[in-house]
């Protein structure tokens, strides 16, 4: 190779390694995101067991967001760290997908969420285990024994509130309709995401629409609630255009670090 | 036959998921025997068995399976190699910091301690004085069952009881007080019991 052919494999790998980091940012906003509303349940579950799964649950993301977060930070190499990640980005600088912002909401559409989130991860993760990047292949190997855990509970969640009282069921149904137009996104990629595809380092989310959609109408189908029709999307969070509700969340995510820079203890 | 065999074992009805093919928890466990007896630095492992899960202290970390691996190199100084359980174990910064106490007891000062992500943790990682251990302190072992579907997830009944040892039991809940715990009750005793799931 001569001076010049180095160069451009020099600036071609620099360029892979900023989409990369990029990418973990992403998916630890995804799952910092999600943990924090999972944690709001805490103390406010509908029993103590399922206060306890919730948390558990949460704290499942939480560990993600830290390994993603920190591994952005020492593939950066500026001397971040993933606090800075965590509580040192305003909404705009947030590239999580909307539907992991959202309220909380009722029991229901929390458990909906979940489902639908945990249907799209067993698959995702699946295929995330053989990334060329062997830390998001890492992370993704524990990611996906975990989510099999989540699914089971959301799974069974559905069919216990979906075919449980009219109450239970109508709101289980609102939160399929409330919802749906949310997970579109999941299924959509940018030319970051693109390029690291091709790279074998991101998975290519589009193809996993169809088993996704499989398993999510056989579930509720089995629930006895029926599938909304593809009317709405919204989308934006990989770029940074959020719903209010990010800001509302992120405001109380990093409340202290915003009043006491730097503090420890 | 383990104190952890289950008679009643129900098959789990979620056949939407794609399992993996796994190893034996034996041959998972023998390979990090195996690995320790190789070592040139025996008096370390020995070492750190005295450092224990902060959650369930009966257990070492090389009894989880959560110590992967221990060296010294020529310059004395010692790496140790560390895998989280679940992802967000909250125990494993205390581990970090009791094996750094526990090697700066020992009069290590040069020393490095690793967090590995993959292989995953198992527990097939677990050590079978671990399982007994386990079992002593009132916590029921996960299961050794190498059927694919059964061994991801936790059956509904017949976990056997590290009380009384009837297997008439009952799952309360998939997630216990911990990540790595289910909750069961023995309608036996009527004991409650944490069940130490299989991942
Ligand atoms: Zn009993």
């Amino acid at each position: 190779m001569d001076n010049r052919e180095a160069h451009v494999a020099d600036s071609q790998a620099e360029t892979l390694r900023a989409a990369t980091v990029s990418y973990a940012v992403r998916l630890g906003d995804d799952a910092l995101v999600l943990g924090h509303r999972l944690s709001e349940w805490c103390s406010r579950g509908p029993f103590l067991e399922e206060d306890l799964a919730l948390q558990n649950v949460a704290l499942d993301y939480l560990g993600r967001a830290r390994m993603y977060y920190s591994y952005a930070a020492e593939l950066e190499g500026q001397g971040r760290t993933e606090d800075d990640f965590a509580y040192r980005r305003d909404a705009r600088q947030f590239s999580n997908l909307l539907i992991h912002e959202l309220p909380r909401g009722d029991f229901a559409f929390t458990m909906v969420r979940q489902l639908l989130v945990d249907v799209f991860n067993t698959l995702w993760l699946e295929q995330m285990q053989r990334s060329a990047d062997q830390t998001l292949a890492g992370v993704a190997a524990k990611g996906i024994k975990e989510t099999r855990y989540h699914l089971r509970r959301s799974h069974e969640w559905a069919l216990r509130l979906g075919d449980g009282t009219p109450e239970s069921q109508q709101r289980m149904q609102q939160a399929v309709a409330d919802l749906w137009g949310y997970t579109h996104e999941m299924f959509e990629m940018d030319t970051l995401e693109q390029s690291l595809v091709a790279a074998g380092i991101a998975v290519d989310p589009r193809p996993l629409r169809a088993p996704w959609l499989q398993q999510v109408t056989s579930i509720l189908t089995q629930a006895t609630l029926s599938v909304p029709q593809d009317g709405w999307a919204v989308r934006g969070g990989r770029s940074g255009y959020h719903t209010e509700n990010l800001g509302h969340l992120l405001m109380e995510l990093q409340s202290v670090h915003r009043a006491y820079p730097g503090v420890s203890w | 036959m383990t104190a952890s065999t289950v008679k009643t074992q129900r098959q789990p009805i979620v056949p939407l998921l794609p399992m993996p093919l796994l190893s034996t928890p034996e041959a998972a466990f023998a390979a990090r025997q195996r690995q320790r007896d190789q070592s040139s630095h025996p008096e370390l492992w020995n070492l750190l068995d005295a450092v224990k899960d902060p959650e369930v202290p009966v257990l070492s970390l090389w009894d989880l399976g959560v110590l992967c691996d221990v060296q010294q190199d020529a310059q004395a100084k010692v790496s140790v190699t560390l895998t989280p359980t679940y992802s967000g174990c909250p125990a494993l910064e205390t581990m970090q910091a009791d094996v750094a106490a526990q090697l700066q007891q020992a009069g290590f000062e040069h020393y490095e301690i690793h967090i590995r992500l993959a292989p995953a943790w198992t527990t097939d990682a677990l050590s079978p004085n671990g399982r007994r251990q386990l079992q002593a302190y009132g916590i029921a072992p996960p299961l050794q069952d190498s059927c694919a579907l059964a061994a991801a997830l936790t059956p509904e009944a017949g976990i056997e009881c590290p009380h009384c040892h009837s297997d008439n039991t009952r799952r309360i809940s998939e997630f216990g007080s911990t990540a790595c715990k289910a909750l069961f009750q023995c309608l036996d005793c009527a004991e409650p019991f944490d069940y130490f799931k299989q991942l």
